[in-house]
């Protein structure tokens, strides 16, 4: 799941469940999985292995 | 009688007999009395403490005396369980209702302790600056409108406040040593699972530590061999031989309060004058840190909150509960590579100390912040209080190594200002008597270099 359709998915949720307060944090929380996911691609997976 | 003496210096007075444990016990209880309105204290265990204290005494007077926690007022954080009383998390939600201590309580217990009462917190620990609390904010001593840190912000306020001797706390990204930073206090954060966290409401079980606070770092050593269980207590000395401290300049020393800086050459300083070897070094990825952090903590603190997020929701403060909520968000995928991350960053960690004892770095990049700030000004630029107050602290949750926090002076104006040592995995006891010798540099003690001289 891409990063976009992750936010779109989880805000819609968010706004069903009467949670429309949690759209600014989930879209920080993107910021943080894109960091994420781009560490996961840089770094050796076989280092964490090891 | 002062109740701010050590725990060494009150134990002997009352091994000889020379202080009473009851006194103690109505000394304290006279200080959380007269500053209630610090919100220090969520439960005052004032009857089966003073009880507690009338046994000890007798045991003393008939020859039995356990060590040096026997007879000394000790609080606990009310996330942790203790046999009879409420543990409320800080939160309106519905308390555990234990009749059982803790493990660590227990042992605390066995070695003559007296539990005095259970410390106020951030929600459910869910928060570094314990204002987020159903039994009112904690307040700094210094001025009621700062924070005195979280999440175990009343228990280092009860510690400078002669309240108790000693505190447990609990940290899963710094609870522990961030109230000890921005209070003056000791706090240690043990290796991962060297204490068992049974009887404590986690908050996230892969990171969650329990440990000792206190106002020394021979203190939290005496707490520490209690908890542990162990029978024979490490005298803490601050030995004479020279040790390697690695400090892990970037991302640890990009963003500090000028005062924090300032603290941290102070004493990287006397430390080298003291002919210690101060080298630099580097913690790869550590950048990725909060990624890594926000990616445990979040899914894992949902899970435990989930059946009370659906039936209680509008018990949680609404910063907590929003926090847990988007815990039910992060995807199972990502919750793999976050953990995947946190092995690679263990292993830089372990490799940045390949070459030293310790690690030295500011506890703490800022000063007591205020309460209700959501953001505050760290060496020219703004960022969440949160992420601030984490910062220097949670990777160390995310390795399981483990950390102690012990003053360095003071700003100009007198607030706090923490440093942290960092040891090598599983040897605690050894980082601890690293820190007795750095207490004597940072602290006020031989070639002091605190004492708030700017």
């Amino acid at each position: 799941m891409t990063i976009e359709d992750w936010l779109k998915a989880a805000c819609e949720d968010a706004e069903r469940r009467g949670l429309p307060e949690l759209k600014p944090l989930l879209e920080g929380l993107a910021r943080s999985l894109a960091g994420l996911r781009e560490a996961d691609r840089l770094i050796d997976r076989g280092y964490g292995k090891s | 009688m002062s109740l701010t003496l050590s725990i060494e210096e009150v134990a002997a007075r009352v091994r000889s007999r020379a202080i009473s444990p009851v006194e103690l016990v109505h000394g304290c209880l006279d200080r959380i009395e007269s500053r209630l309105e610090l919100n220090a204290f969520i439960t005052v265990m004032a009857d089966s403490a003073v009880s507690a204290a009338e046994a000890a005494e007798r045991e003393i007077a008939a020859g039995h005396y356990r060590g040096p926690l026997h007879g000394i007022p000790i609080s606990v954080k009310d996330l942790v369980d203790v046999a009879g009383t409420p543990t409320t998390s800080g939160s309106a939600v519905a308390p555990r209702l234990p009749a059982e201590d803790a493990p660590i309580v227990a042992r605390l217990r066995d070695a003559g302790a007296i539990i005095i009462g259970k410390t106020n917190l951030h929600e459910f620990a869910f928060g570094t600056t314990s204002e987020e609390s159903a039994f009112g904010p904690v307040h700094h001593p210094k001025d009621p409108s700062r924070s005195p840190g979280g999440s175990s912000g009343g228990a280092a306020v009860a510690l400078i406040e002669g309240m108790c001797f000693g505190s447990v706390g609990t940290d899963t990204g710094g609870s522990i040593r961030i109230p000890s930073a921005v209070c003056g206090t000791v706090g240690l954060k043990p290796t991962y699972a060297e204490l068992p966290c049974d009887g404590i409401v986690p908050l996230s079980t892969t990171l969650d530590h329990v440990g000792p606070m206190a106002r020394s770092v021979a203190d939290v050593a005496l707490m520490f061999e209690a908890m542990s269980g162990q029978s024979h207590p490490l005298r803490v000395v601050g030995q004479e031989r020279q040790y390697i401290f690695g400090v892990p300049e970037p991302y640890f020393c990009d963003r500090l309060h000028p005062e924090v800086r300032l603290a941290l050459d102070r004493t990287r300083h006397a430390l080298v004058a003291a002919g210690h070897e101060v080298r630099r070094v580097v913690i790869e990825h550590a950048a990725r840190t909060a990624d890594v952090y926000l990616h445990i903590v979040l899914p894992e603190a949902s899970w435990y909150h989930a059946p009370m997020l659906s039936s209680d929701p509008d018990r949680y403060s609404p910063g907590v509960r929003v926090r847990l909520e988007m815990g039910r968000y992060v995807l199972a995928e990502d919750y793999v590579r976050a953990m995947h991350l946190r092995n690679v960053l263990r292993l830089a960690v372990n490799e940045a100390m390949q070459n030293c004892d310790v690690l030295l770095l500011p506890a703490q990049p800022i000063p007591a912040p205020e309460l209700g700030a959501t953001t505050v000004e760290v060496d020219g630029s703004r960022e969440p209080v949160r992420a601030a107050m984490l910062r220097l602290t949670q990777l160390f949750n995310i390795t399981g190594h483990p950390a102690i926090a012990l003053p360095a002076g003071t700003t100009n104006d007198g607030w706090p200002v923490g440093i942290q040592l960092v040891g090598q995995s599983g040897t605690t006891s050894q980082l601890v008597q690293v820190a007795a010798t750095v207490e004597r540099y940072s602290t006020g003690g031989d070639g002091s270099v605190g004492g708030g001289t700017g």
